[in-house]
């Protein structure tokens, strides 16, 4: 059962980084780092019945500061969209030297 | 070394020789007074030093002497220096302080007696203690140094005087003076050192005050090149020297002369090494006493004031050579080659400097190529091992060629005079200038005919007896001596020692033609320095001629130190007994451990033959010599042939210039500059270094996009490999 849960884990983390690597979208690269944040809050769990129940706080407040971060970082993308009407990452460039 | 202060038991140690180190002080002292009096003056306003102050009446004579007596006597003697006074003080004051003390610690090693059969060391402090190499400050006080200090301070101080009559127009005065003094003491750091690195740095303290000196009127282009061709091929001497000294330390691990000597034993009679040693320490000697074939400065030398002709490039810088050869004596009584090479270079040199003064028109050039001609003399005599002979005829060469230079001095003071009271820019030092002066300076002319005949060898004046001595030297030792049984570049050793004699009479022969020649035209026949400037003409002042007339009675008696056997009875060979300690062994193993002993008839037949070469020299140029018969220097028509080629030095400047210096300023622009300096050092390293860091920056830049994208992914593939790396570890 670990070893699946691992694998998931890696599965899931993969993919996450593979989107914010190669998508554009503000949102969609928002949701892959809520991906990868949940790979390793699945670790967390997993390995916990190895190493007791401390992973599991660590899992709470990484849930925690993930849903202050979704409320931070989408009021950013809603303001950046009102601003440029775009959320496209290539286009959100000012401050580039 | 030894560092105990002072050495005690020997016989000096509790004497006025404990003091010796005040010797070399004194005039290093008047060398930080007159030299911050020189640049005290320079800041405040007035006649500063250095200024052009003489030459606003423009060149003239190209390297006149006494070139700032321009203006004194047109009203404006506001040029004279206003430390003038303070300093003639304390120049001339600390060498004859210097020279007292050397004639009291004299008296004491004459004490000594016996008991001065070795040096008296006497160390001061440690210099260089670094690994095996342990150097001291220490002076050596035996019977040479003594007979180099006395000439040294004692000649030194007359010179000194004569500079203050000679030189006090002039607005460096003090500057002279500091130049001067620290001149003599560097000099006698040379001769009072106990070790060949102490001697080397008085041998490069000279050369420095002779740069300095030779170029003292440097606003003149003329001047400051002089200086600097002095000082240049002083430095191929000396990497000779230092050859030498890398050899001497490397094979007996001392450079200490008292060390050198005892290490000398282990050295291989006439081996390679120890021939070499004594070669590169020649090659030294060239250089520093102008002998073939780095003497071409020496002559331009002449361009610095004449005291200084008279001090440094005469009585003693020059004759530094001949003194390091007889303080390694015991190394050069080793190296039969060596020694026959040192003879060979030193006649030939007499013989070829001889000639080129048979031709010249500058009083001082003539005196230049003469002394140059009689260093050679020392040289022969230091070369066949008869050491005395070749320091006795530094001495009275010292005596007589001082007193030709100061003469000359006198002369040229008295022509600039009466030039500059009628605004003649004719050349004051050109001999087809003068003529009958004798008339209007009697004393310097009967002083001068004194140092002449002298220099000529006619008995019994000093150089008589100092060059009969070289001959006969030379004589001696054509058989049953190491010279005479060794070979050079497969020439036996006795016919050269029969070719070195011969010359030595040709160059003999010629010396007696080129001074009565000169004497000839400076002092007798009609005067032609013209009609207007005639009655300016006088004798210099007492202050100038003093000195002349001490350095007269010294060329005429000076030869009584060192008699030969056959007149001197109990007077005989003084100086012979005298420097025994430090050259006599030396001395005996060259002449295979036996006085060399010539039949009373041949050693009368030698005399007369010098003395017949000298006369016949007089009596030639007495007969076609006309001084009647020359013009003005202005006047005179160009040579032909070969007095041409004489009056141009055997154009050796010439030859060296296309052989030496063209191709060394070629290689220099071309190679030097234009390749390694601007291509290689400009071009590669330092725009080379900048193009590169430009470069890198280049390719740093493009690593910063600005895009988030871009570092997410160098953040990945970074997290990847660190992952990787440990993973597969």
């Amino acid at each position: 059962m670990l070893a699946e849960s691992l694998l998931l884990s890696a599965v899931l983390f993969t993919i996450g980084v593979v989107g914010v690597l190669t998508r554009r979208n503000a949102i969609i690269l928002f949701m892959c780092v809520e991906l990868m944040l949940n790979a390793v809050n699945l670790t967390f769990v997993a390995l916990s019945t190895l190493y007791g129940a401390t992973g599991q706080v660590f899992v709470i407040m990484v849930m925690t500061v993930a849903a202050a971060e979704a409320a931070v970082g989408l009021a950013i993308i809603i303001s950046i969209f009102r601003h440029r009407q775009t959320v496209h990452l290539d286009d959100i460039n000012l401050l580039k030297g | 070394m030894h560092t105990d202060l002072p050495p005690t038991g020997h016989p000096l140690a509790d004497t006025v020789a404990r003091f010796a180190w005040l010797i070399p002080v004194l005039p290093l002292l008047g060398f930080l007074a007159n030299g911050f009096l020189s640049l005290h003056a320079a800041a405040t306003p007035g006649p500063a030093d250095p200024s052009a102050g003489g030459n606003h009446h423009g060149d003239h004579g190209g390297h006149a002497a006494a070139h700032h007596d321009h203006g004194h006597e047109d009203g404006h003697h506001a040029e004279r220096h206003p430390a003038a006074g303070f300093v003639s003080l304390i120049g001339p004051g600390v060498l004859l302080a210097a020279f007292g003390l050397t004639i009291a610690v004299f008296f004491a090693m004459r004490g000594a007696g016996e008991g001065m059969h070795a040096p008296f060391v006497m160390t001061l402090f440690q210099w260089m203690p670094t690994g095996s190499l342990s150097l001291d400050v220490a002076f050596q006080l035996d019977q040479l140094s003594m007979v180099m200090m006395l000439i040294i301070t004692g000649i030194g101080t007359l010179i000194h005087l004569f500079s203050v009559g000679y030189m006090q127009d002039d607005p460096g005065y003090p500057r002279f003076f500091a130049y001067l003094n620290l001149f003599v003491f560097f000099m006698l750091i040379l001769v009072m050192g106990a070790s060949y690195p102490l001697m080397f740095v008085g041998w490069e303290g000279v050369g420095l005050c002779s740069y300095l000196l030779i170029g003292f009127w440097f606003s003149e282009q003329a001047n400051a090149d002089a200086g600097k061709k002095a000082f240049i091929m002083n430095r191929i001497g000396d990497f000779g020297m230092l050859v030498a000294m890398f050899l001497l330390f490397a094979n007996l691990g001392t450079l200490s002369y008292e060390g050198v000597r005892a290490g000398a034993a282990e050295l291989v009679f006439g081996g390679a090494l120890v021939t070499a040693i004594c070669l590169f320490l020649f090659l030294g000697a060239t250089g520093k006493s102008a002998q073939i074939p780095l003497f071409v400065w020496l002559p331009d030398a002449m361009a610095g004031p004449t005291p200084v002709s008279a001090l440094i490039h005469a009585a003693t810088m020059v004759t530094a050579g001949v003194y390091m050869i007889a303080r390694s004596a015991t190394l050069f009584s080793l190296a039969p080659v060596a020694q026959l090479t040192v003879a060979v270079v030193g006649v030939l040199t007499a013989v070829f400097a001889a000639t080129i003064g048979l031709k010249q028109w500058d009083i001082k050039k003539v005196l230049a190529y003469s002394t140059v001609s009689q260093l050679g003399y020392m040289f022969v005599g230091v070369g066949v091992g008869a050491y005395t002979a070749g320091v006795f005829h530094l001495m009275t060469h010292a005596f007589f060629k001082a007193l030709l230079f100061l003469g000359s001095g006198s002369v040229i003071y008295a022509m600039h005079c009466a030039y500059h009271a009628t605004h003649n820019y004719a050349d004051a030092q050109d001999m087809r200038n003068m003529g009958g002066l004798k008339a209007f300076m009697p004393v310097t002319a009967t002083l001068m005919w004194i140092a002449t005949l002298a220099i000529a060898g006619i008995p019994p004046l000093s150089g008589f007896v100092s060059k009969d001595e070289i001959l006969a030297a030379v004589f001696a030792r054509t058989h049953h001596s190491t010279l005479a049984e060794a070979t050079w570049l497969g020439i036996p050793g006795s016919v050269v020692l029969y070719g070195i004699y011969a010359l030595g009479l040709a160059a003999a022969l010629m010396t007696a033609v080129y001074m009565t020649r000169m004497m000839l035209y400076t002092f007798h026949g009609p005067n032609r320095t013209g009609e207007a400037e005639r009655p300016h003409l006088a004798e210099a002042p007492w202050i100038m001629t003093g000195p002349l007339v001490v350095l007269g009675i010294l060329s005429a008696v000076g030869g009584f130190v060192n008699l030969p056997k056959l007149f001197g009875g109990g007077m005989a060979e003084i100086l012979h007994h005298w420097l025994e300690p430090v050259v006599g062994e030396a001395t005996l193993q060259v002449t295979l451990g036996e006085t060399p002993h010539l039949s009373h008839a041949t050693e009368y037949a030698l005399i007369g033959t010098a003395v017949a070469i000298a006369v016949i020299g007089i009596a030639l140029a007495w007969t076609r010599c006309k001084p009647a018969a020359l013009v003005p220097a202005a006047e005179a028509p160009a040579e032909v042939g070969l007095e041409k080629t004489l009056a141009n030095k055997w154009y050796v400047d010439e030859a060296y210039d296309r052989a030496v210096v063209q191709p060394t300023l070629g290689v220099s622009r071309t190679v030097l500059w234009k390749g390694l300096d601007t291509g290689v050092i400009d071009g590669l390293f330092v725009n080379g270094s900048a193009y590169l860091m430009r470069g890198l920056g280049w390719v740093g830049s493009q690593l910063q996009t600005g895009r988030v994208g871009t570092y997410a992914w160098v953040l990945v593939l970074g997290a990847v490999a660190i992952l990787s790396a440990f993973s597969f570890r």
